[in-house]
């Protein structure tokens, strides 16, 4: 409080002219007292009555019964399948996407990924014809057989780790992942 | 580059390290079952059994089934607006969505859908009117964005049949005419070109081919040797370039053929397949379907077992390798292109009214403009001149002796029948000995049928004719004779330098 009256002070000394600084100062005090009294009033006469009223309305409402609502057994909700994912399998989608699993928390976000997924398998889908796309009624646009790009070679190559006369750097072929039994992996040990 | 370069098969994916094609892949089991050079299989008129293998008693089913690739001829590739050219500067003809950087998209190019139908509506298949797209996943340096879009679970073509011919005992004398039947053609993306480079154990890619279309042809596996398969792709070749929807020439990879083989006991379920890769000429087709079908039959009669591998076809040793790269089945996770919507085609009843016009395929309207087939040619050769059903073949097989002959056949007297025996016999046989192609013949149509009406009016005989046709096709000896000749009726007085000159300048007229 005896800094924001230092600091009021101190800005209307700066617009008042010097000539008046006792008129200023006993203007600044008015107002930090107009300002500290402002708030008094709104604390006693809206917060404490509104968390009053609010305190009244949880009582109430406590009071007056709940019932709770029907439970449904929703099967979307209730699969209980805690099939695991093999080693087996983990492995192959190791290869295949070349992802790591890396731990046990890996393993689990895909289980759980995987039965949430599984919900789907709640919905009857007889006789519908499955939708591959949100696209699927949007044209495909044919475009004429023109030129109309190429001739970047520079502008290509720019981000190449490596290259040799225009060329592309590779290894010389797939650098195969090893097996699992060579490698240091997580998978290994909940084999 | 310096280096030995070799091209990579397509197809291959994983995560398996890859088989170099030459050089450092072994050799295939010793000096193979049969020497080179042997016609080892040869199927009988009815394409049944081959009762071939040691014990000879129970005879062996071959059964092939070909995949074929051919490079769509266009302007510009499927999904994007660079250039489609053979032999260009490395990495050139790329744009964005070749080298799959982000943020690209697929735009579908009107020109290779029309070349899949036109390819579609000559192999007599029913054309799907709304096909899809999908992606098909393997790592490899030359697939940029680690998928290829292809049409797996509906193509754009689906049961066709090619009906194709060849001659029983190498005669030429009689044609049999078969048919195997097209099970899809789809359109598909092609991959970039990796060259090998062992020395600094490394590979270079080359995205010019990444993005270019492909038709894919599957056939069922209806043949049963390696002679069928080759004149099945000899028709298609045909066709295609009659079509104009692919050049097709293997050697330029524009045509790439790959060999399903396995063989079985006739009333047995159909024995574990083999892929055949790596083969580039129409020949070694043949070569490596007829290797292959030995060397399983050899293999499960010393009790052995055959793997459904991929193999390799080494001309130089003329057997096929196993590529090492493909232990395992590849799980290609194909999911539907989330980018491109169904390819809609119309026909005539179903064209929509207020469409842009440029948007729209009519499958009808291709359907009136298909030029001639090969078949149809060969059968308005014979009904219009009269010549065998063997000869259509030979002039078809030719590029451009078909027109060669029937331009003859207009400026000259004789028969075509005749003439035909000029053209196969005399004229083929010289381009072939002096290796030339119709179009590079040193004797021009209009020369052959004035000659050819000088033999009809008796003015020369028949051995004088075709020593013109030889001196004009460059055969020095006769040219030599000539000089001989004059030298001798100049009692020797001539300059034989200046009369060799004269005679060479006359001969060029």
């Amino acid at each position: 409080m005896a800094a924001l009256g230092r600091v009021s002070r101190l800005l209307l000394g700066a617009a008042a002219p010097r000539s008046l600084p006792a008129r200023g100062m006993a203007a600044a005090a008015a107002h930090e007292e107009g300002g500290a009294r402002m708030w008094k009033t709104l604390t006693f006469l809206v917060a404490l009555p509104g968390v009053a009223v609010c305190m009244l309305n949880c009582y109430l409402k406590a009071q007056h019964h709940h019932e709770r609502p029907e439970f449904v057994p929703y099967s979307h909700l209730r699969i209980r399948t805690k099939q695991k994912v093999s080693v087996e399998v983990l492995d192959h989608l190791e290869q295949l996407a070349l992802v790591d699993f890396r731990d046990s928390e890996g393993v689990e976000r895909l289980q759980k990924a995987i039965q949430f997924a599984d919900q789907l398998h709640e919905v009857n889908t007889d006789g519908v014809e499955p939708m591959d796309s949100v696209l699927e009624d949007r044209c495909l646009y044919l475009r004429e057989d023109d030129v109309t790009e190429g001739n970047c070679t520079k502008e290509l190559l720019e981000n190449a780790r490596e290259k040799v006369e225009e060329y592309f750097v590779a290894p010389p072929g797939n650098i195969p992942l090893p097996k699992l039994e060579e490698r240091e992996t997580f998978l290994q040990g909940s084999k | 580059m310096a280096a030995a370069v070799a091209m990579a098969a397509r197809g291959c994916g994983g995560v398996w390290r890859r088989a170099r094609q030459r050089g450092a892949g072994q050799p295939g089991p010793g000096p193979g079952p049969f020497p080179r050079g042997q016609r080892a299989v040869a199927c009988n008129a009815r394409g049944g059994a081959v009762p071939a293998g040691k014990s000879g008693l129970v005879p062996w089913v071959p059964v092939v089934g070909l995949e074929i690739h051919a490079q769509i001829s266009s302007n510009s590739k499927l999904f994007s607006g660079s250039q489609v050219q053979f032999a260009a500067p490395p990495n050139s003809l790329v744009s964005f969505f070749d080298a799959s950087l982000p943020g690209t998209l697929p735009v579908l190019n009107r020109r290779c859908v029309e070349a899949a139908v036109m390819t579609g509506l000559a192999l007599n298949c029913s054309i799907n009117k709304k096909s899809l797209f999908d992606r098909k996943h393997y790592f490899y340096a030359d697939l940029p964005a680690g998928y290829q879009i292809t049409q797996q679970r509906v193509p754009i073509a689906v049961n066709g049949s090619l009906s194709y011919s060849l001659c029983i005992d190498n005669k030429m004398s009689q044609m049999v005419t078969k048919t195997v039947r097209i099970k899809q053609i789809q359109l598909e993306q092609d991959s970039g070109k990796s060259l090998h480079d062992d020395t600094r154990s490394q590979t270079l890619v080359d995205l010019n081919r990444a993005g270019v279309g492909l038709m894919e042809v599957v056939m069922e596996p209806d043949m049963c040797c390696g002679e069928e398969a080759a004149a099945a792709v000899r028709e298609l070749q045909l066709i295609l370039q009659t079509l104009g929807s692919s050049q097709a020439v293997m050697a330029e990879g524009q045509l790439r053929v790959d060999a399903n083989v396995s063989v079985h006991h006739p009333g047995e379920p159909y024995g574990v397949r083999t892929e055949v890769k790596n083969i580039n000429s129409i020949r070694f087709l043949a070569k490596a379907i007829d290797y292959e079908i030995q060397r399983q039959i050899e293999e499960l009669e010393n009790g052995g077992t055959i793997l459904n591998e991929t193999r390799a076809f080494d001309s130089k040793l003329g057997c096929t390798v196993p590529m090492r790269d493909k232990e395992g089945k590849q799980d290609y996770r194909f999911m539907p292109e989330p980018n491109l919507p169904p390819l809609i085609l119309y026909d005539a009843k179903s064209l929509p009214a207020n469409m842009n016009h440029q948007q729209v395929i009519n499958i009808d309207w291709i359907h009136e403009r298909l030029p001639d087939l090969p078949s149809v040619k060969r059968k308005k050769l014979v009904e219009q001149y009269g010549i065998l059903p063997e000869h259509s073949f030979t002039l078809l097989n030719e590029d451009g002796l078909a027109e060669f002959f029937e331009s003859v056949v207009k400026q000259t007297q004789m028969k075509p029948k005749k003439v035909i025996g000029w053209i196969l016999k005399d004229l083929l046989s010289y381009l072939k000995q002096h290796s030339l192609t119709v179009k590079e013949s040193p004797v021009s149509s209009f020369l052959l049928a004035d000659l050819l009406n000088l033999l009809e009016k008796k003015e020369i005989s028949s051995p004088a004719a075709k020593q013109v046709m030889a001196i004009k096709a460059g055969n020095q000896k006769v040219l030599n004779k000539l000089i001989g000749l004059v030298q001798k009726k100049t009692e020797g007085r001539s300059n034989p330098v200046l009369v060799k000159q004269l005679l060479e300048k006359k001969l060029s007229e």
